[in-house]
């Protein structure tokens, strides 16, 4: 790896911090969600919202928290993650309150459950758990190598994570949750990112014998019989999530993520092409004989058609959603996004965004999430050990898979699955677990842009550049 | 590593790329048919979020907006006279949708026009609270009056127009219904909307516009005007060729008059004054059914009228036998109109010939007043020569003063009219209909045309049930537009 060479001499020379920089973007990751608050109240309730305060400091304490342990604790860490992240948790909070203040979801409430319980608050809650758990990455992760150590172990946590939600009974037609008593989890969240250590530990040792060991036919690099046991391995992991916890978003997201992997580790296209053909026959294989996925379809297709709105005109009035929004938005506060119902403020909240934010919100939030990813394949490729680049890329490559497969199913453009946006959307699991993320990735571009230790004084040293033609 | 890493970025940032595509798509190029869709409510929530804007008549507003205490709704519809106005504005229902004005305005009376962008704007900045524009109808209130309570309790319609114009004066209907008796959502709503809807006497349908009936013998009409128009006669004073009996072409059927009335070689006045079916069956045949259908089309046949409300298109049938030709030119066989297309017959006669195309919506108005849209009158077409048209105003004017229609006279007005009795239902076993259509003349012009048709009635089965129970209404609506001009 040449490049690894590169960078250790460009670490030589004293890399700036840019600490500065991330504390001011974070200023504005903290005043714009406070704005939009401030905005909310005056339009919903024509006064300045008595929570601003609490609101304010709350966020601003969280992101001050979050920024003095970068400082202390992984100094030379991309500046961007940290305020992007806060400014999508703030915004989301936001959002989250506004639908609070909506009379057509708390009578929805009151209609279903006999009450209102509004969700910010616990939001902000999760938030906090959160942070603390980035804070905790930071101080107990020194180094993201640490992490290989635990690879089978990590293998073995993530399926116990991806197979426990079949024990416990489906909720709205997904088996993604597990309960412990007043709190709900999503494992799935969590899996993500420990199966991201897995596959990265687990490729690391083998990516050779599976990058070499191959033979070429018509021009593809096929890999030998036996290599091909761990992809099959986990495309029969997502085949199984998929019939038995009928979630098609984690599905595709474990099957999407390790492909990447594959990819990245074994340099090899092929394995790009058998992903692609795996994925493909095995969503059309389920889609076959599983009504839930067939539904799934169905609504997609025909969105607005009699049978489905019968069934669910979820997917119809997201799309209303974002047409009502147009170019500007309605202004926060003032859209009707809340007619959606149902899961308004967790897995439809980016209609919300959309129609009150406009197309010109919507392409920001875009971007904003498509920077975190940008961020995080750029620490990838600045990671000077194999085990980061990989973990940096399978982070950020399931990021990427789980917005896209979330907003493109809220906008109609892939079937609809039961995934959250990360940072914005109501529920814990998501926000713990992508703080976690952000940490790790945090943690890996802190090493990966700290300079290297001075070179021990060596009277070679001047000779041997001399030499050098 | 890095190759494939770079390579992944790319896939990375086309999955965004594909989310900016599609949200660009949603929320611009699709976004008014979404922002339109029939299931979304939020049109609702727009049409009742505000004061919604009024349907005015003689200045003052028919129709009017109350306000609820619903989360969705904030406004709701209220109907001055509703009964006698629903023809004219349709309704505007939470729960049941809008039709006619209340929907085909339904921007300017929400205020979303984008006609009205300025307005907005400027409430905005005022803080003034938004409210709907106002939509102005050409109609006539007294008129409009007198058509509903000449109809009473009987199931017809009438249309009354200005023919110098093309004003729609009176567009009554009955049984009519009240639209505010289901302007909202809730269980009261729902239950008059159905009942509404299981009535046998269909009071929603709007039958000044969207029922078609055979015309009997209005219908000579037109057909003295294409006998005119193609040479067939040219001297409505002389005698023309018509045997008594007269055995219809191509069958052995002779056509029979109603009555012992004199119609052996009657002349054209003599014949429309008496209501003769085989002098006007014989003239029609020997116009040809092409030329009766192009005559007819030229008047309004055949097409959908858009007044701006949709009008069934009236019906003179394209393919005819010889036989079926005479019946069609007596309005009977398929002939079929609609009351605004009798009115707007009887209208281009009494201007002269000149046909203006017909429309109830005056100027569309900004919530301030300002005018941001007047109709100007249009003219359609000239289905008579100014000449042909005079002599069918001596002759429509002499079924008045001598002939079937002496019901319709008005002292110091010249009146011109024809009564018409349409049989229908297997072997005419229901009971007629009764026509009657007429203008009124003076100095300047005529300022009146109308049709009035009346369904089902007890009449005995001749051209006097037209002149009898028609008549009389036709009359009133003339007189109350000559009166509100004095």
């Amino acid at each position: 790896m040449s490049v690894v060479t590169n960078t250790t001499t460009i670490g030589a020379i004293e890399a700036p911090s840019r600490r500065n920089t991330e504390l001011a973007m974070l200023a504005f990751a903290v005043v714009i969600p406070i704005f939009a608050y401030l905005n909310v109240g005056l339009a919903v309730n024509d006064k300045v919202p008595s929570g601003m305060i609490g609101y304010g400091l709350g966020i601003g304490l969280l992101a001050g928290v979050g920024h003095l342990v970068v400082r202390k604790f992984a100094p030379y860490a991309d500046p961007l993650l940290l305020p992007l992240a806060t400014l999508l948790n703030g915004l989301g909070l936001v959002l989250i309150w506004r639908l609070d203040q909506s009379p057509r979801l708390i009578a929805r409430a009151e209609l279903a459950y006999g009450s209102f319980s509004p969700d910010a608050p616990k939001q902000l809650l999760y938030s906090a758990i959160g942070i603390a758990l980035f804070v905790a990455v930071l101080l107990l992760l020194k180094d993201h190598r640490i992490l290989q150590r635990y690879t089978y172990i990590s293998m073995a946590v993530a399926l116990v994570l991806l197979i426990l939600p079949v024990f416990f009974p489906a909720r709205n037609g997904a088996k993604i949750w597990i309960s412990l008593g007043p709190f709900n989890l999503q494992p799935g969240e969590f899996a993500k990112i420990i199966i991201a250590i897995f596959f990265s530990g687990y490729l690391m040792v083998k990516r050779d014998a599976l990058a070499l060991a191959s033979r070429r036919v018509m021009g593809l690099y096929l890999p030998r019989g036996r290599d091909l046991g761990p992809i099959l391995m986990v495309w029969a992991m997502s085949i199984l999530i998929l019939v038995f916890e009928t979630d098609l978003g984690t599905s595709l997201l474990f099957f999407g993520l390790f492909v990447i992997m594959l990819y990245v580790a074994t340099e090899r296209t092929s394995w790009i092409v058998f992903g692609l053909v795996m994925s493909a026959a095995g969503a059309v294989g389920v889609a076959t004989f599983e009504p839930h996925v067939q539904q799934r379809v169905e609504f997609w297709l025909n969105p607005f058609a009699e049978s489905t709105w019968e069934q669910s005109d979820q997917i119809g009035q997201a799309l209303m959603s974002f047409g009502a929004g147009g170019t500007l938005g309605t202004g926060l506060g003032q859209g009707n996004s809340d007619l959606i119902g149902f899961a308004a403020n967790s897995d439809f909240i980016l209609s919300t965004v959309g129609e009150e934010f406009g197309l010109a919100g919507m392409m920001a939030f875009l971007l904003i999430y498509g920077l975190i990813v940008e961020r995080g394949v750029r620490t990838a490729l600045a990671a000077r050990d194999p085990f980061g680049k990989l973990l940096a890329i399978g982070l950020s490559g399931a990021f990427a898979i789980q917005v896209f497969v979330v907003a493109g199913g809220v906008m109609g453009l892939i079937p609809l699955t039961g995934m959250t946006m990360p940072f914005v959307a109501a529920g814990g699991s998501s926000v713990i677990a992508n703080w976690a993320l952000i940490g790790i990735l945090i943690r890996i571009s802190d090493t990966a842009r700290r300079p290297a230790p001075a070179p021990a004084p060596s009277t070679d040293a001047e000779m041997t550049q001399v030499v050098r033609p | 590593m890095n190759k494939p890493l770079r390579r992944i970025a790319i896939f990375c940032g086309l999955l965004v790329l594909a989310l900016l595509v599609r949200t660009n798509w949603l929320q611009y190029v699709e976004a008014d048919e979404l922002n339109t869709h029939e299931k979304n409510r939020r049109v609702l929530i727009e049409r009742y979020a505000k004061e919604r804007g009024n349907i005015v008549v003689d200045g003052k507003p028919i129709t009017g907006s109350a306000k609820t205490d619903d989360t969705d709704f904030k406004y709701k519809r209220t109907y001055r006279d509703g009964p006698m106005w629903a023809p004219v504005t349709g309704y505007a229902s939470q729960a049941f949708g809008a039709t006619q004005i209340e929907n085909l305005e339904d921007g300017i009376l929400t205020g979303n026009d984008d006609q009205l962008f300025f307005d907005r704007t400027m409430a905005m900045f005022t803080g003034d609270e938004a409210k709907g524009g106002n939509v102005v109808t050409t109609l006539n209130g007294a008129a409009q009056k007198a058509a509903f309570e000449g109809l009473g309790e009987k199931k017809g319609a009438v249309v009354a127009l200005e023919p110098g114009t093309g004003k729609i004066l009176a567009l009554a209907s009955t049984p009519s219904y009240d639209p505010s008796s289901f302007a909202g959502y809730g269980a009261k709503d729902e239950k008059s909307w159905n009942s509404l809807g299981k009535d046998a006497d269909k009071p929603m349908l709007n039958r000044a516009l969207r029922e078609t009936y055979p015309p009997g013998s209005t219908f000579k009409v037109v057909t003295a005007a294409a006998a005119l128009e193609n040479g067939v006669v040219d001297d409505i004073d002389a005698k023309t060729d018509s045997p008594l009996p007269w055995i219809m072409p191509g069958t052995t059927t002779p056509l029979e008059n109603e009555g012992n009335i004199p119609c052996k070689d009657a002349t054209l006045k003599e014949a429309l004054r008496v209501s003769c079916n085989t002098v006007f069956g014989k003239l029609g045949f020997n116009v040809g059914k092409d030329k009766m259908l192009e005559t007819a089309k030229k008047f309004g046949f055949n097409e959908e009228q858009f007044v701006p409300v949709r009008a069934n298109a009236s019906i003179f049938p394209e393919e005819l036998n010889d036989s079926q030709t005479a019946l069609s030119s007596i309005g009977q066989f398929d002939t079929r109109t609609t009351p605004l297309q009798m009115a707007m017959v009887v209208s281009a006669i009494a201007n002269d010939g000149k046909l203006m195309k017909p429309y109830m919506i005056d100027q569309l108005e900004a919530p301030n007043l300002d005018v941001i849209k007047k109709t100007e009158p249009e003219e359609m077409g000239q289905p008579v020569s100014q000449e042909h048209a005079q002599m069918l105003q001596e002759m429509m004017e002499t079924v008045v003063n001598e002939g079937t229609g002496s019901n319709a006279k008005i002292p110091d007005v010249t009146v011109g009219g024809k009564t018409g009795t349409a049989q229908h239902g297997e072997n005419n076993s229901k009971n007629p209909y009764a026509w009657f259509i007429s203008y009124a003349k003076g100095d300047n012009g005529a300022p009146v045309a109308v049709a009035v048709v009346v369904e089902d009635s007890d009449a005995v089965r001749d051209d006097i049930s037209g002149g009898g129970l028609a008549a009389p209404i036709a009359k009133d609506v003339m007189k109350a537009v000559i009166d509100s001009k004095k």
